[in-house]
Parts: C-alpha cells; structure tokens; sequence
C-alpha cells in the first residue's frame, strides 16, 4: 500500500518480496524473513539498491538474516516491536533486549514502538490492524500528506463495512500522530506528478497480461516458484479475455499440451523455472525439430537442482541455449524490465510463428516479484494473433517447404484440406517423410539453423550505456540491467571510462558485438551466477569456469571477455558491482 | 456467443473414397496385429467420412507409434510415450477435429503411465487405441509393462520377473474414466466395431488391442486364438456387438451391462479368460474439452475490449 501510495505521487519505486522458502518457517528464526523492501526516488528507480535507511522489523530475530545479507549500514534507522517485551515467555524478553543492544553496537539507531498497546486502542486483533498503523508511521516520517491515504483505505476496506473503514482510519492516524511525537527523522523525496498514465505490476503480472495482449489462448502449466504466480493471474483473469490455463500433471505435460495446441494453429504458451525446463526440454528439442511454433517462459530461480526456490539466479541460459538432444538452433529473449516482460510476449509469439520455432522468454525471481511503474501500455489490435486460416492450401503443397535462402516455410494447420501431412520427431525431409538419407539431415539441419541468421539480420546492435569505446565494458543480460547502469553511472560521475550493454537477444546474438567489444580494453560480464575465482585453490586461469554469459561471449566473439558473478540469492547491490569496477579499472588503467 | 468461428469455414460435402485414407505403405512385419488396427480406423473414417483435413493421429514412438504414416489425414508422431497430452492439446481448442491415439504398451504404460491415468481422468474427446503386444517391438525385445511373469526378452533372459499391469483394470480404477473396451486383432470385425463404438463415445475411449508381434511375442496369443473359449464375450444391448454368425464362434458369452463398473472391474480382474468387447461407458462423466473449448466464440472487438479492461486495472 505504502508503494502504491508513493507510485500515485509520482515518486519512482522498486520492490523486493522477501520470501522464505518454506511456508512456515520456524517462529522468530533468522530464516523466516519475509517482507518487502522498497527503493524510492524522485525519478524512475531500476533496481533495489544498496543498504537501507529505514527498517520495520516486526520481528527483531528475523532482521538478522537482513544484516547477515549486508542490508544495513550504521545509522540504519530500525523500528522495532518492544511487544516483544511483554512476552510471557521470558527468554523472548530477554532475546529481544540483547539483539536491540547489539543492533545499537553495530551502530543503527533503534526505536521501539508501542506497537500492540497502540493498536489495541483501535482494533481487538493486533495482527490485523499493525500494518495500517506503521503505515501511519512511515506517512508520517516521509511527510505524506494524510487526505490521499484516508481516501485510499476507504476504497481499499470500503466492501467490509463503515466500521472497518473507520477503524483503520483511525489507525492510520494513530500511528500517523506518534511519529509526529516521538521520531524526529525526516525523510522528503520530491515527486514529479505523472503525466503519462502509469500502470505498476510485478515481473510476472507483466508476463500474464503480455500473453494476454499477444492473443495467445492457452496457458499450459505445472505450478512451480518463482513462476507460479503469472499463472494464478492468468488463472483469474484469462476467462475474461477468452483463454484458459491448463494445469498439467507435470512439466513435460504441459509443454506437450502446448505443442499440441500450437500444432492445431494456436500458439500456445508454457511457463516454468528451472526444474520444469530440464524436464521440458525432449519436447523443445520436438518444437525445433518439426517447426512448431511456441512460447516458454522461463523464471529462473536459483540452481541447481531444486536450489533456491524463491531466490534469483541467471543459471538457465545455457540450459535454455541448449535444451534437447542435439542440435536445437532457437530463439530465447531476456526482458531487462517490467515493462519489457510485457512487450517481449507480444514479440515472442510474433517471432515463433515467423520462424516457426518455439521461443524462450527468460525472465527471473528478481522480475517477477519486483514491481516497478511504467507508462500503460497502449494495446494495438494488431498485437492479436489473426483468426485461424483454414482455407485449403494448393493440393501437393509441402509441409516444410523451406525457402533454401532463409530456411522459412510456411505450416499447414489441421483443418486445411490439401495440407494434410504427418508431422515426426524423426529426421525429415521437405515431406515430412522420415529420412535418414545423409544429405536430407545436413539440409534440414542447415535450414532450421539458417533461421536464427535470418532473425539476427533483421536485428540492431545493442545500444551502449556511455561512451562507445573507453577502459571498461561490462555486459549484462536480464533483470541487472538497473543495477549495472547505476554502478556505472557512479563512476562515469568520476570520469572513469566505463559503459556497459545489455543483451535483450541471447540467441541469436544481437550483431556487432565484436566490434563493440573491440572498443574497450577490457570486457567483463556481471551476472547473477557462479564462476570460479582465479586465484582460488587449483582454480587457475586455464581451469577456470566462467559464468553462462561469459561462456558463450567467449565462444561467439573469440575475445578474451572475463567475469565476475555471484550466487547471493538476491539481486547484485549496485555498489557491489562499483566497486569490483574500480578494482578492474585500477588494473587497466594501471 | 457468436456461432464458432471454425465452423464457418466447413468446407462443401465431398465424398472420400476408401483410398483417400491411406497414406503409405505400412512397413509393419508381415502377420503384424497392428495391420488390423489400421484397417479398421481407415474403414471408420471412410464410413463415418471423416474430412482427412479434419482428422488428426496422434501418437508417441515404438512400432504401433508408426501408424500416423499409414493414413492420410494430419498425424502427429511424437515423442515416446507423449501422445496423450500432445491430443489433449490438438483438442483442446479445436473441437472441430476428431483426433485419435495410437500408442503401444510402453509408450502408453511405462513411459507414458502418468499421461494415460490423466488424460483418462480429463476424459477429453478422444479415441484412443492401445496396440499391446506384450512386449517393446521397435527397440526389439525388451519386458514391458504387460509383459507376463516369466516370459523370456532381452532384457530378461531368464524371464520377466514382476507380474504385469493390467492395462484394463488400471483404466477403470480411474476417476472419471468413461469408456473402456478390449479386443484383439485376430477378430477384425470386432476390432471395427469396437474402435467405431469409441469414436461414437464422447470422451476418451480407452480400447485395449491385443496385438500379435510375430516377430518378438509370437506365440503369446497362442491360447486364446486355438481356445475361443478363453474369450469371454460380454453381450449387452448397450455393448459392442457382431453379426449372429460371428458371434457364433465365441462359445463363451456372459451378458454384461457396460454401465456395471463394479461388475466390469470383477471382469478384469479376471486372470483365467480374456474378455472381449465393452467394460464399461459413462455418457455422463465430465469433458474437460467443456472448459478447454471456453472463450472461444468470443468475437475480436469484445476481446480487446477485455485486453484493454485488463490492463487498466494496473493504472495507479
Ligand atoms: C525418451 C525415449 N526413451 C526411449 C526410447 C526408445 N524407445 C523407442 S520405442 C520404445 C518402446 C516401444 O515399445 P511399445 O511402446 O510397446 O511399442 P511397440 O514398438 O511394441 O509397438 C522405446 C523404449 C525413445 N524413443 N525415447
Ligand atoms: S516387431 Fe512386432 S510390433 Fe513391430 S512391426 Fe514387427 S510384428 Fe509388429
């Protein structure tokens, strides 16, 4: 609410769900944190920053995970909740009172709130009416005007009834009033009034209504996090728009489900994370190999295995570069932002019935449950998919009839008389006859491979962040895109010659990237995943593993691109990133 | 709603003949049980005239996985043990077509299990078509899931050593499953009244085939093809019938009332005969093609009207 609060004033914001990984986590353990965490500014805001400035820890045990993760700072201003104190367990009490001495060691500046003696006075349930309460609180500390949040917890609690209205008003209020009177902290972020209609929605709401816009109509699935929510969206918004959700009874299921659909004419749309990926991949490798055309989402989370469930990593993109047995040229996108998860749907199923390819969109936990507000987009009809054409095709036409320049052909759909033929995972020629001649499988190999060259022309360079040539390029692909900018930023405010670029196309590569890289004398990816450390023990610069993009930049580009990347579960601090900048800046330049 | 859009496009009657199902030539071994099957689905379509652009083979891989190739309507082969949730995909939004599977017992019972017991359960409009030869024949001679204890493969030398499933008895312990019949290829009449039994079903009819493998499970079927008397007949005014002088041949007979589940599962139990023709037919069992098919009528100007609704209750 308090987001939503700031986004109407016009102030630019991102947030973070803290969430753990079980669903219930032991009381008062420093693994239960959950909560959000949200970065405001005057301007657009494009990631979640470094430490923070205020806290509300309902739970003072909790907050320790948070400073175990390098959350805070001294002078960190935490609020916390002295009910704590009145516990009938005396340990509680006890617990309570040395972790508020030790945060005031560490140098934040701790204030207790009242918080089940104030509340009390409003409501009968402290858990009910303590987040309204604090909402009043932060109002007051960020100087929040009080009309516009009376008006909004009308609308928000008006369906429970005038006293449920009157009641958190008046909660509102009283917490309101006992910042005014016991915290002298201030903070004023000025806010630039909205001129453009805004809409704000997480990662994965932006994925739901981009599948919605790109007149796809079915979501084939199997719950799985971070993904799992963009279909409980769809699952209640879909109907609406004449599409369903199709919950699977698993992974390789659903991608089938897909297939099936998308074979039958409508390109159909499958979303996961990393574990349903790897059991989906014999169905991509199908996609690839008879041309059909499809959409995967894919929300990494961390790996392997089943890794950090709600956490974010970039692990998957050689995952997704190289799902199937065999060769399997595709195409896979990574939206940068919010609002890029919505458009990039539209493109993605544009681009798999044009190339007649399944298309991977990789977006991860970062995206999906950040939310940020962008200009509404504007819907075009002509982001639908057209009605079926079923009109017969020309008797004798062939089911894969590849342009031998650009390997494109066009597919006959069930329903079309005259097109009638029997798509097979086997190799195939031009007939979609089984063909095991050497010189069919080079061909077809060769033509479903050209597409992705095709698509890559049709592609511009990626646009560089600062200058085009300097010290230091750093290359970055997905939800970093905020974090690296501003790092950078900081030291090109210092003159340092750094830029960076963000890939939106991870296969195809967008072209010109040696030729951009060319113009630095150093090229390093940052990324949110594991690589080795040389200098390690038995890590040397020959045994050494490079992180996914590095990987592939390395084997695309022949230059010599190094890497630093972490594994921390959460999103990569902008001031992390500064500073290992500097540090490959001094080595360098020196 | 407005009227279904694909409809409108139903092309004028033309007739098909015989030969307009046939696609090419079957490469089964000669004495192959699937021959029979594949008689029979290209005889139903030519006396049902089924538009060939309209009708869609789905199946997984194995040698009965071939079958698509055979006929020449749109087919799908797929993947192994795959098939059934690629048909519940064809169909899920395009009730206009009339798809069938054709799968082996592998592909259907081992790999596939978990796909079998679901599209079962969501009883979409499928007719589905188990060739069960006891044993893996494209990858030559391995246990399957159906194969009998003791029985010698190559994966088994010494005999199989787990007691099969019973295809039969797995499809009606399942909820909502709503059609289940068994034949076997040496009866092809039977075979064709079953399989046109299935497609008058609406929902997944489960037909099991037993089908000879001459090359690898020769002589599996041996018992019951010298002895009718191991089949046992199940006649009922609602099950699936033969002409008096075939029935005839079939001196073990019991009457049989498909909408018995209970009675159809003590059938199945049965270890000492074969029954022969329908289990059991539910005409009421939920088709989850009924929430599949929704929205589809929905006219382009209120969709985007919808789209539109949508976004807008992001704008802050
Ligand atoms: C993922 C995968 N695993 C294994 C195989 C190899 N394979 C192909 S067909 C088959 C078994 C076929 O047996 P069945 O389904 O009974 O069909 P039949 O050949 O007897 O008609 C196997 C194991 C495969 N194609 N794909
Ligand atoms: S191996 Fe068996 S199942 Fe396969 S074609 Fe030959 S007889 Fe038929």
């Amino acid at each position: 609410m308090f987001a939503d609060l700031l986004t109407r004033n016009g102030n630019g914001i991102w947030t973070v769900e803290i969430i753990p990984a079980e669903i219930e986590p032991p009381k008062r353990s420093r693994a239960g944190a959950s909560g959000y965490r949200i970065r405001i500014g005057s301007h657009a805001v494009t990631n979640a920053g470094d430490t923070a400035d205020i806290v509300v820890a309902f739970n003072e045990q909790v907050l320790y995970s948070r400073i175990d993760s390098g959350a805070l700072r001294p002078g960190t201003l935490i609020f916390t909740d002295g009910s704590w104190l009145a516990d009938p367990n005396e340990r509680v009490a006890k617990q309570y009172m040395d972790a508020v001495a030790d945060f005031r060691a560490r140098g934040y500046i701790v204030i207790t709130l009242p918080i089940a003696e104030e509340c009390l006075k409003y409501a009968d349930d402290v858990r009910k009416g303590k987040n309204i309460w604090i909402l009043g609180l932060l109002c007051a500390i960020y100087d929040l005007d009080q009309a516009p949040v009376h008006q909004n917890i009308t609308n928000r609690f008006s369906k429970k009834g005038e006293e449920t209205v009157r009641k958190n008003i008046a909660l509102f209020s009283a917490g309101y009033e006992w910042a005014l009177q016991h915290v002298e902290q201030r903070f004023h972020i000025p806010s630039i009034a909205n001129t453009k209609p805004m809409v704000v929605m997480n990662g994965n709401q932006a994925i739901a209504l981009g599948i919605m816009a790109a007149g796809i109509e079915v979501c084939s699935m199997y719950p799985i996090t971070p993904a799992t929510s963009a279909s409980h969206f769809l699952a209640s918004a879909f109907e609406q728009v004449g599409g369903i959700v199709h919950q699977a009874e698993d992974e390789i299921a659903a991608i089938g489900f897909a297939v099936g659909c998308s074979y039958a004419g409508k390109t159909a749309v499958t979303i996961t994370s990393g574990p349903g990926l790897a059991l989906k991949t014999e169905f991509i490798g199908l996609a690839v190999m008879t041309e059909v055309p499809l959409v995967i989402v894919v929300v990494q989370r961390g790996g392997p295995s089943t890794g950090l469930p709600t956490k974010v990593e970039q692990g998957d993109l050689m995952a997704a570069l190289h799902a199937s047995p065999g060769d399997s040229p595709k195409i896979i996108m990574a939206p940068a932002t919010i609002e890029e998860c919505f458009h990039f749907m539209i493109t993605a199923r544009k681009l798999a019935e044009e190339f007649r390819s399944p298309v991977m969109v990789l977006s991860d936990a970062n995206l999906a449950t950040g939310q940020q507000p962008f200009a509404k987009p504007v819907f075009d009809p002509a982001w639908l998919a057209p009605p079926l054409d079923l009109s017969p095709v020309e008797p004798g036409s062939l089911p894969f009839a590849w342009d031998p320049e650009t390997g494109l052909s066009r597919r006959p759909i069930p329903g079309q008389r005259g097109g009638e033929y029997v798509l097979t995972s086997l190799a195939h020629d031009e007939h979609s006859h089984v063909a095991y001649e050497a010189s069919i499988n080079q061909r077809a190999m060769r033509m479903r491979s050209r597409k992705l060259s095709v698509l890559q022309s049709a592609l511009q360079p990626p646009a560089l962040h600062g200058d085009p040539e300097g010290d230091l390029l750093v290359v970055g692909w997905g939800s970093t895109l905020g974090t690296i900018e501003e790092a950078v930023d900081r030291l090109r405010s210092e003159r340092k010659r750094v830029s960076s670029v963000h890939l939106r196309f991870l296969s195809p590569l967008e072209p010109g990237l040696k030729a951009i890289f060319s113009r630095f004398r150093k090229v390093i990816t940052i990324e949110v995943n594991y690589s080795d450390d040389v200098g390690d023990p038995y890590i040397t610069e020959e045994s050494r593993r490079y992180s996914p993009l590095a990987q592939l930049l390395r084997a695309h580009t022949l230059v010599d691109i190094d890497c630093w990347s972490r594994v921390p579960g959460s999103p990569l601090p902008p001031a992390a990133i500064e500073q290992r900048l500097r540090e490959e800046l001094s080595k360098v330049v020196a | 709603m407005q009227p279904f859009k694909i409809l409108d496009l139903e092309p004028h009657e033309q007739h098909h003949d015989p030969k307009d199902y046939a696609g090419a030539l079957p490469r089964w071994c000669p004495g192959c049980g699937d021959h029979s099957a594949l008689n029979a689905v290209q005889k139903l379509c030519y006396d049902k005239q089924l538009p060939p652009e309209r009708t869609v083979v789905v199946s997984g891989i194995g040698c009965s996985s071939r079958f698509p190739h055979y006929m020449n309507t749109y087919g799908f082969h797929g993947l192994h043990g795959r098939a059934f949730p690629v048909a519940c995909g064809v169909k899920s939004r395009r009730p206009d077509l009339h798809v069938f599977v054709v799968t082996g017992d592998g592909d259907c019972c081992a790999i596939g299990a978990g796909h079998w017991i679901h599209a079962l359960r969501y009883n979409m409009d499928l007719t589905v078509i188990l060739l069960d030869n006891n044993v893996y024949g494209l990858t030559k001679n391995q246990t399957s899931p159906t194969t009998r204890l003791g029985e010698h493969t190559n994966t088994h030398p010494r005999g199989a050593v787990v007691p099969p499933l019973s295809p039969l008895t797995v499809a009606l312990g399942i909820t909502n499953t709503s059609f289940v019949a068994q034949t076997v290829d040496w009866q092809p009449a039977h075979v064709y009244n079953t399989i046109r039994a299935a497609y008058e079903h609406r929902g997944t009819s489960f037909v099991r085939i037993l089908q000879r493998c001459p090359h690898f499970s020769a002589h599996i079927f041996d018992a019951p093809r010298e002895d009718p008397s191991l089949l046992l007949f199940m006649e009922h005014e609602q099950g699936i019938s033969l002409e008096p002088a075939k029935l005839q041949k079939f001196p073990n007979r019991m009457t049989h009332d498909p909408q018995n589940l209970d009675e159809a599962r003590a059938i199945a139990e049965r270890e000492d005969i074969y029954p022969l023709g329908l289990l059991y037919r539910n005409e009421n069992a939920v088709c989850y093609d009924d929430f599949t098919s929704r929205g589809l009528g929905m006219p382009q100007a209120e969709r985007q009207v919808a789209i539109r609704t949508a976004i807008d209750k992001f704008v802050i």
